[in-house]
């Protein structure tokens, strides 16, 4: 039995398509405080240990980690960069409570996607340099392909996916946080121009800038700061093969094994009676029923039909993104599965204002590291 | 371990193989392109920079001046107290007379790289920047500098609005 | 509660070359293949895999860790990129130990990789984008400029000549000509090469400098109950500790590593060492210049301020000295792929404590050893404490 372990503080900033008055730094910084004074905590006393999340060239920097010491509060402090995705940082941070020889850990990862002039160039320098990046195809081809396979192999329909879009983008009208609310038809994803067959420009998650940190704490620590600690019941991470001439095409296998991890940790054998709501990846609408059915929400195949009888709605039997996910809050690159990690938080606290859900004591997050990637990690949590 | 074996795995190739294509290679140049926001201090460094005049920040706490300016003390965390106005001037902390390029063309005058101290700023609170008007042989640790302005037509509200620190007396 | 303990079973590692046939993915692989073959492992006994890999730039890879990691044993498995610039080598270890003491596994595989070869003209172009995109980056800044300015710092402070530093380097370089994995092993260099080598950015010079590298270092960590199956000779991790200092560097004196002091005193608590001039008996810090190590011994509290150049002076530090520092041939002599020659220091001193170090092994049946790197902007110290009993 491991130890206990809560999240007793988050902060967050941005949330939105562009923050051009501030940098970076202060971005950070603006969550930061707000998670310090959530948690009740000083970070130059009490904080012992600080993990980050980063890629280069999404920064437009060589090491990163360089320039994030100062606005943590982190200076001359154990920091470490994990380039992995939000709730792999999550997990680090996690891990090194679990050890024992920390008792409070920050986690911290962000999204300046707006100062990103080359996107698509850079996604695709992720690409295998010898086998794949020659082809010079825009890396959605990859969602493409997967989204056509799994459409074929599990009888999931367009109309499907597109009423995810419509079910996120109206759940974030009720979320303050989130930059990309709207009411839109399932035809207007269906009308919107195509980006990679069958995928369309309404399928993909528009980026967003925003920065999260988040205060984790041992048992005692954590009763003793905190009024409404949130438990951490089980963790998984998961890579399938990054190569795409041998990873499967159907199936999100990282999602289904990081979730197996997770679920056995936490004593969780059936996840859709025992979990009251889910925050997962939906960088692209397709991807929310694929990862629904990873993660043993329904059976594989049933995520559609589950969407199209409402019940993935907030106020459906099994609510799925009720904060907007991705495509209704903006996608925040590698910090996006610790908005997931943030929305579980708040609606396990009570205060998710508007989109409250009612009676909800067990929530799973799960996010993914996006294109090319396979790379995936889920959280549990309880109140 | 390294005593029992024989065979270490790894094989070298010369810069040749490449240039005569006895082994294949694929070329890539990314096209990794940014327009980073400058935030609230940053982006009063550079608009005081435009007008001719280096600004750090004090912070009461700690009752240090420092440049480049942040809104946060990284001491303290907390926030930052005031703007100050710095002098154009300082002492060469440390530097350095560099030979090469980034990718180790030789060039014909070194390039004087250099952390001055800023008058103004707490002691040892200094910016990196590039010395000109001066022997090489001639730079000390310690030695008077002060900044070479660009034109203020030409002034951009950059880093590069000082072209150089030179030494005074 | 003590903490879990953890071990080194198994290291393997790749030679050390300028430009590797193999991709960045082959070099992994082969180190891990190794690592796991020296313990008699497979990859179906291990839990997870934490990778350690520096600047994405030199590989000319975004995202490096997802591209490397099924090279590095990691296909359908837990998978984690740590990443502290050049601290990285001694802080995926360090990863790796809170991954198994953390009780979540019981047996993890630890890869470091750096291909720098793949950026061209130069990997110093992998550097350029280190400095603030601001206020730095304009002024067309190289790496050598840091370390050059750290350096004069450093002897201007305690008054000490080229000659007294470059015997770092010469040491070192001879060091490795016994390594079968070395690029710059040289057995007949002398101080005088050293000064008379091309000036790069004064006080820098070319034999003071470690070669760019291409190559792969990886271990095999297990928790006690399965260390003591695996092996008769498991090497204990004592301590561990990292420290980030700020980004502003200007803003401090560069004349003393303060996080590498922070860092081991971390260690040292955690190790239970009160004493780290008696109780370390061999030691790996990191030695990317001359000037680093003799910078690193002073941080880590192995030799006074400033006083680091009389140990070397005196032979304290040769391999048969009363405390072997690089008997590796470190970072100048083996070779710098970054990431991975951080590992090839932790790699060294596990292979030292089991006395399997051959022609390099130093005497006295040494029982503890520390490997130390750095990174980031002059700012971050990663140090692990490993020892065999107890
Ligand atoms: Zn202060």
């Amino acid at each position: 039995m491991p130890k206990e372990v809560a999240i007793i503080g988050v902060g967050y900033a941005g949330f939105r398509a562009l923050t051009p008055e501030v940098s970076y730094k202060e971005l950070m910084y603006e969550a930061a405080v707000k998670a310090y004074e959530d948690a009740g905590v000083d970070p130059r006393r009490d904080i012992e240990s600080f993990v980050t999340v980063a890629e280069d060239f999404t920064e437009g920097t060589s090491i990163f980690d360089e320039y994030v010491p100062d606005q943590l509060g982190a200076v001359l402090k154990p920091v470490h960069t994990i380039s992995g995705e939000g709730l792999h940082g999550f997990i680090a941070a996690y891990l090194q409570v679990l050890t024992g020889a920390m008792d409070i850990v920050a986690v911290e990862a962000h999204s300046k996607a707006s100062n990103i002039l080359t996107p698509d160039e850079i996604m695709a320098f992720a690409m295998d340099p010898v086998y794949n990046r020659p082809l010079r195809a825009n890396p959605h081809f990859i969602a493409g392909l997967e989204m056509n396979r799994y459409l074929c192999e599990t009888g999931t329909t367009r109309e499907q996916c597109a009423l995810v879009v419509a079910k996120n983008k109206h759940n974030a009208l009720y979320n303050p946080l989130a930059a990309y609310g709207a009411s839109i038809a399932v035809e207007d994803v269906l009308e919107s121009e195509m980006v990679s067959y069958p995928l369309s420009r309404l399928d993909m998650s528009p980026r967003a800038d925003g920065a999260i940190v988040m205060v984790l704490a041992a048992r005692e620590r954590a009763e003793e700061l905190s009024d409404i600690p949130i438990w951490i019941r089980g963790v998984g991470w998961c890579n399938d093969s990054f190569s795409l001439e041998n990873r499967d095409w159907t199936n999100a296998i990282y999602a289904a094994r990081a979730a197996e991890m997770a679920y056995r940790m936490a004593g969780i054998r059936t996840p859709w009676q025992e979990l009251d709501f889910a925050e997962i990846d939906d960088t692209f609408s397709y991807k929310e029923l694929q990862h629904m059915e990873a993660l043993r929400l329904c059976r594989p195949g049933e995520a559609g039909l589950l969407v199209e009888d409402g019940a993935t709605e907030i106020g459906g039997e099994f609510p799925v993104n009720p904060s907007g996910g991705s495509l209704g809050m903006g996608h925040l690159l590698d910090a996006s599965g610790l908005a997931r990690l943030l929305e579980v938080v708040l609606q396990l606290r009570g205060e998710a204002g508007q989109h409250q859900l009612s009676d909800v004591e067990t929530g799973l997050a799960f996010g993914w590291r996006g294109l090319p990637t396979t790379s995936g990690a889920a959280v549990i949590l309880s109140n | 371990m390294t005593a029992k074996i024989k065979e270490f795995p790894g094989v070298g190739l010369r810069e040749s193989d490449f240039t005569e294509r006895k082994v294949l290679f694929t070329e890539w140049k990314p096209d990794a392109r940014y327009a980073w926001d400058a935030g609230v201090a940053i982006g009063r460094y550079l608009a005081e920079l435009k007008e001719g005049r280096i600004i750090g920040v004090r912070c009461h706490h700690c009752r240090r001046t420092v440049v480049p300016p942040r809104i946060f003390c990284e001491w303290c965390f907390r926030p930052m107290d005031e703007w100050v106005y710095l002098e154009d001037h300082g002492v060469v902390n440390t530097f350095s007379i560099c030979y090469v390029q980034w990718d180790m063309e030789r060039l014909e005058e070194p390039l004087i790289p250099a952390v001055i101290e800023i008058a103004g700023a707490s002691k040892g609170v200094g910016i990196l920047h590039l010395l000109g008007e001066v022997d090489p042989r001639e730079v000390k640790i310690g030695m008077k500098v002060k900044a070479v302005w660009k034109p203020a037509a030409e002034r951009i509200g950059a880093i590069t609005d000082i072209r150089y620190f030179k030494p005074i007396n | 509660m003590g903490l879990r303990k953890v071990a080194v079973v198994g290291a393997g590692m790749t030679k050390f070359v300028r430009r590797a046939q193999e991709t960045g993915k082959e070099l992994a692989y082969e180190a891990a293949k190794m690592a796991l073959d020296s313990c008699e492992l497979t990859l179906d006994d291990v839990d997870g895999v934490a990778l350690g890999t520096a600047p994405d730039a030199f590989d000319g890879v975004h995202m490096k860790g997802e591209y490397l990691s099924d090279g590095a044993g990691a296909w359908r498995k837990p998978f984690m990129r740590s990443y502290v610039g050049g601290g990285t080598g001694v802080f995926a270890p360090i990863q790796g130990w809170y991954h198994v003491a953390s009780g979540l596994f019981d047996v993890c595989l630890v890869v470091c990789e750096e291909k720098m070869s793949s950026c061209q003209p130069h990997p110093q172009g992998a550097f350029l984008t280190i400095f603030d995109h601001t206020t730095e980056r304009p002024l067309g800044p190289n790496l050598l400029w840091i370390f050059a300015l750290e350096m004069n710092r450093y002897m201007q402070t305690y008054g000490l000549q080229k000659k007294d530093i470059a015997l770092v380097s010469v040491k070192n370089k001879r060091n490795a000509a016994d390594h079968p994995c070395a690029l710059l092993g040289d057995p007949n260099i002398t101080v005088e090469d050293v000064l008379k080598s091309e000036v790069l950015a004064w006080p820098v010079q070319r034999l003071d400098v470690s070669p760019v590298t291409d190559g792969a270092v990886a271990l095999v960590l297990a928790a006690e109950n399965v260390a003591k199956r695996i092996t008769d000779k498991p090497v204990w991790i004592k301590g561990v500790g990292w420290s980030l200092d700020t980004a502003y560097w200007t803003n401090r004196d560069l004349y003393y590593p303060k996080y590498v002091e922070y860092a081991a005193r971390m260690a040292y608590e955690m190790a239970g060492i009160r004493e780290p001039r008696k109780e370390i008996h061999i030691v790996e810090p990191y030695d990317p210049f001359d000037y680093k190590e003799l910078h690193h011994l002073e941080g880590l509290l192995l030799a006074d301020k400033g006083e680091a150049p009389r140990l070397t002076a005196e032979g304290v530090t040769a391999r048969t000295g009363n405390m072997p520092v690089c008997p590796s041939g470190g970072l100048l002599g083996v070779g710098n792929p970054i990431a991975a020659a951080g590992l090839m220091k932790v790699a060294e001193i596990f292979w030292q404590l089991r006395g399997e170090a051959g022609k390099r092994q130093v005497p006295g049946k040494p029982i503890t050893g520390l490997a130390q790197a750095w990174g980031d902007l002059m700012q971050v110290g990663t140090v692990i404490i490993l020892g065999i009993g107890g």
